[in-house]
């Protein structure tokens, strides 16, 4: 027996379009990043060989772990303007730790870890317990995370020389032929994989999205959505914190001056990927998308020989794109 | 699921029902707000297999006596028993585990998942082994399977894809997957909370066709609604909620539409409770 | 989840906190008053400046307050220090504006009011806005390493390809004087001194910005490098992005081969030149900026007589000093051991 709740209606091509990317929101950045890496190659064929599309990789992947986190916070309709900070203040804690307190390599990198952690939970729990805004806790803590990050570190730069070898391994680099792929591109994939997992297969995963979504529909359907959001921001801390290490591989030294812009970079990467700012809608493969296209155009346009100031545009047109693209599809109807 | 014997729905419109053991029943139930009262002692009774309208003006205590059935509130006095036994719910989440589902008037469904997830949300499946226990991975295709049957009991799978974004779905679509899940799930009482009143004409109807499904399945529903027609359409039994109290339970065949929204507005005085 | 509450319990707390804040650091016990204003209170570089202005400050006397921006570009913030001071009476400051024009009113109506006021590292516009400038010479700065550049090069430099690490694509003006300063040392003919980009001589491989970070540095070199794998020369704005591109170097194996200078002469800058991996670096004293900044409005306080620049100039030069280890003929500069000794940071 049916009661008959099928409803037929024609289906144009901007609708059919539309389902589409409703259904997979990594399509269209995926489809920028095809059509951008054809153009680039067209353009200079230097871009297109493996030494180069190494470089992309290695310099989109600081920015991707931040973005990794980012994304997650963002999956529950929140942001998190502090990630940079933690990052960066994250690596002046392993460096100093190192370096000033003469702890060794492992454990430096292991406390180090924990307070990027135990950073993130701060904002976790000022976000449940206080029921602040995302937006304005994460404000203060940047605040707050980069001027605790300038009395640790005195302003100054720890080089990489000073440390154990064990903190900037993740700058160290495999040759596959010319491709030179770095200890730290693994981890960020791994990790890329790791959360990949945790959305789609697991209970934490929906109870992620369904917070975003629509938080009092998700509490009401029994899951304790502030131990949901709380998960994620400790969780993101933690990523932060693995970006930390990998930020000391990258420069071969801990700079407390480094990531004011990372905050921002990190959203724009997530934000390029597809992932919704309203929450619930997006993902982690996305963000990976949406990272290396802010690479790939960096290093595409300099190859091209395009002035400096056309790519902060050509980045800023993305955005645009991406955001508008997202509305429309939020809009999809049966 | 049920204890109850085929044909009873049928009896259940006629028979006297004080000699029955009541599903669920509420004596005495207080609650204030500040100087704001909004359950003054209030009572109820559900019967096996029966489809209890709840009625009431604005301010009645409505809201607040399904709460407190539902564990959205605790009420400051008064008692609650489920099967015979008290208890005592602090939490939804309390009153689920007991068998009792509630469909709010939000919905509860999150859009962006699609009908297997929103129908399992909260009480997710996982794969059994290592797989499972370990890896905390999902049984996708199972949770799959189950949704499909249980819409399909009711009468509504035939149709969707169970992969499709409850956000796609037409409004009635989304009543649906709430209301399957709370038959999927509650193994006592079904609590639904103005289901058709974001509804059309056709939709709505639909509906009500979904709660006598769900009754006829053996659940007993609890109604709350404020369409008087959908009410009489049915319900077996309709308690009428006034000033924080139940003031009458009158059935479709004792009154009348006009009597009862007379009772319900204080305009007539309420027959007397047996 | 109840918000309004606690949110606006917090937004109570912070104000009463920003009261009490104000009131603790009023009190004056006589003492004239100096302001100095960063950019930023991050930055090595104005770190060091403060220091220098507290120790002139306390021994010259003076009671010394320090006002920041923000973040790099925060006018708004600095407006409201000039205004703080002028407040507290203060006799003048010191600034180094965020918004060299923006700022410009602000100043005014403090001059008006009888301050001294004297910008340093970065000059107003116009620049007589300020009493007086303290500051680097930063087309000098530019000019030092360019010059050394050639000398190191020899026969290569007339064939040489250089990578222009750059500030922001903002053509700020430390930026623009550093870059055509390093041109005009190197012999490269600059077109419109107040632009950068506008050469064409075949010798520019390319230019990319850095944000003046290691960050972007690194990726800027990589990226030119993926251009012009030929670079044999690199110019970039400060000492973090060229750490940043030395790394960039080390990976495609050309550490060596390359020239990679610098302007700044911060400590970790020095000694990178000496573990060579900075050829030369040109030497800015932001220390001696915010002490002669101090003296001198300490000297208007006693005597009035206000700060001026040197006849002819429209800026007073704090001075800059080449640092490398591989002396050229022709080329004055400093060691290693000179540099670490007169560094910042």
């Amino acid at each position: 027996m049916t009661t008959g709740f099928e409803e037929r209606r024609q289906e144009s091509a901007q609708d059919r379009i539309q389902h589409v990317l409703h259904d997979r929101p990594t399509l269209g950045p995926l489809a920028v990043l095809l059509l951008a890496v054809i153009v680039f190659s067209v353009i200079n064929t230097r871009f297109f060989n493996p030494e180069n599309l190494s470089l992309v990789l290695q310099q989109v992947t600081v920015i991707a772990l931040l973005a990794l986190g980012q994304t997650l916070i963002i999956l529950t309709a929140g942001i998190d303007l502090s990630a940079g900070a933690i990052a960066v203040f994250s690596s002046i804690l392993m460096a100093n730790l190192a370096f000033d307190a003469g702890f060794p390599g492992v454990l430096a990198l292991l406390l180090g870890l924990v307070f990027g952690t135990l950073m993130g939970a701060v904002n976790g729990i000022l976000v449940t317990r206080l029921g602040l805004p995302p937006f304005i806790v994460t404000l203060g803590t940047l605040s707050v995370f980069f001027s605790l990050n300038s009395v640790v570190s005195g302003s100054e730069t720890v080089r990489g020389s000073d440390m154990p070898a064990i903190m900037t391994w993740t700058g160290e680099t495999i040759p596959i032929g010319s491709f030179r792929l770095t200890y730290g591109s693994i981890i960020m994939l791994l990790l890329f994989g790791f959360f990949f997992y945790l959305l789609a297969h697991t209970a934490w995963g929906k109870h992620v999205r369904a917070t975003g979504d629509d938080a009092e529909a998700a509490r009401l359907a029994g899951i304790r959505t502030d131990r949901v959001l709380l998960s994620v921001y400790v969780v993101a801390g933690a990523v932060y914190g693995v970006a930390a290490w990998v930020l000391m591989g990258r420069l071969a030294s801990a700079d407390p001056n480094v990531g004011t812009e990372y905050n921002l970079d990190s959203i724009t990467a997530v934000v390029l990927g597809g992932t919704s700012l309203f929450g619930g809608r997006g993902g982690v493969i996305g963000t990976l998308v949406g990272a290396l296209i802010v690479g790939v155009f960096r290093n595409g346009l300099v190859l091209a020989g395009v002035q400096v100031v056309w790519q902060g545009f050509a980045i800023g047109l993305l955005v645009l794109l991406a955001v508008t693209i997202d509305q429309w599809i939020r809009k999809v109807r049966a | 699921m049920s204890t109850q014997t085929p044909g009873e729905g049928e009896v259940l419109h006629r028979v006297e029902l004080t000699d029955r053991t009541p599903v669920m029943r509420a004596r005495g139930l207080v609650k204030r707000y500040g100087r704001v009262t909004a359950l003054d002692g209030s009572d109820l009774e559900l019967y096996p297999g029966e489809i209890l309208a709840v009625i009431g003006d604005n301010g009645a205590g409505k809201s607040s006596l399904i709460k407190a059935l539902s564990g959205a509130l605790v009420p400051d006095s008064g008692e609650i028993w489920l099967d015979g036994e008290p208890v005592h719910f602090r939490t939804p989440m309390d009153a689920r585990t007991a068998g009792i589902e509630t469909v709010y008037q939000t919905l509860a469904v999150a859009p962006g998942l699609d009908i297997a997830d929103n129908l399992f949300l909260g009480r997710e499946e996982r794969r059994p082994g290592p797989l499972g226990s370990i890896f905390r991975m999902l049984d996708h295709q199972h949770m799959r399977s189950e949704a499909q049957r249980h819409m399909g009991e009711l009468g509504i799978a035939t149709l969707q894809d169970i992969g499709q974004a409850v956000e796609s779905l037409s409004g009635g679509q989304r009543q649906g997957v709430a209301v399957a899940r709370s038959a999927a799930f509650g193994s006592k009482v079904v609590i639904l909370d103005e289901p058709t009143a974001a509804l059309g004409v056709k939709e709505g109807n639909r509906v009500l066709q979904l709660i006598r499904d769900v009754r006829d399945r053996g659940l007993p529903v609890i109604l709350i609604s404020h369409n008087m027609p959908h009410v009489f359409e049915v319900a077996d039994r309709i308690h009428i909620q006034r000033l924080g109290r139940r003031v009458a339970v009158v059935t479709p065949a004792s009154h009348s539409m006009s009597d009862t929204v007379a009772i319900m507005t204080g305009a007539a005085p309420p027959p007397p409770i047996e | 989840m109840p918000r309004s509450g606690p949110y606006r319990l917090a937004a109570v707390v912070l104000a009463v906190s920003a009261v009490g804040l104000a009131a603790c650091s009023g009190g004056n016990d006589g003492r004239p008053i100096i302001g100095l204003i960063t950019k930023t209170d991050t930055n090595p570089f104005f770190v060091t400046m403060k220091k220098g202005a507290q120790a002139q400050a306390a021994k010259d006397g003076i009671d010394l307050r320090t006002f920041a921006g923000k973040i790099d570009g925060d006018n708004e913030s600095q407006v409201t220090a000039i205004e703080n001071l002028m407040a507290l009476g203060a006799k003048g400051f010191m600034i180094t504006p965020n918004d060299s024009r923006a700022i410009v009113p602000a100043i005014d109506r403090a001059k008006e009011a009888g301050l001294a006021v004297i910008a340093l590292d970065t000059q107003l516009d116009p620049a007589g806005a300020a009493d007086s400038t303290f500051a680097t010479d930063n087309f000098t700065a530019g000019k030092l390493v360019g010059e050394w550049a050639k000398a190191k090069l020899g026969d290569r430099a007339q064939d040489a390809h250089i990578a222009f690490l750059d500030l922001t694509p903002d053509q700020v003006s430390v930026d623009v004087q550093r870059d055509q300063g390093f041109m005009e040392g190197f012999g490269i003919d600059v077109g419109d001194p107040n632009r950068i980009g506008d050469e064409n001589d075949p010798r520019i491989s390319g230019h990319d910005v850095t944000d003046g970070a290691a960050e972007g540095g690194r990726t800027a070199m990589e990226n030119l490098l993926q251009r012009e794998p030929d670079i044999n020369l690199v110019y970039a704005i400060n000492e973090p992005a060229a750490a940043g591109a030395y790394e960039a170097l080390k990976a495609a194996g050309k550490a060596d081969s390359v020239v990679l200078v610098a302007v700044d002469g911060g400590c970790p800058g020095v000694q990178s030149v000496k573990d060579r991996q900075l050829g030369a670096t040109s030497q800015q004293y932001p220390l001696k900026m915010a002490s002669d900044g101090v003296t001198a409005i300490s000297k208007f306080a006693s005597t009035g007589a206000r700060p001026s620049n040197p006849a002819g100039k429209d800026f007073t030069d704090t001075g800059v000093t080449l640092i490398t280890d591989d002396p050229q003929s022709g080329v004055e500069s400093e060691d290693t051991t000179f540099g670490a000794e007169n560094c910042w940071g």
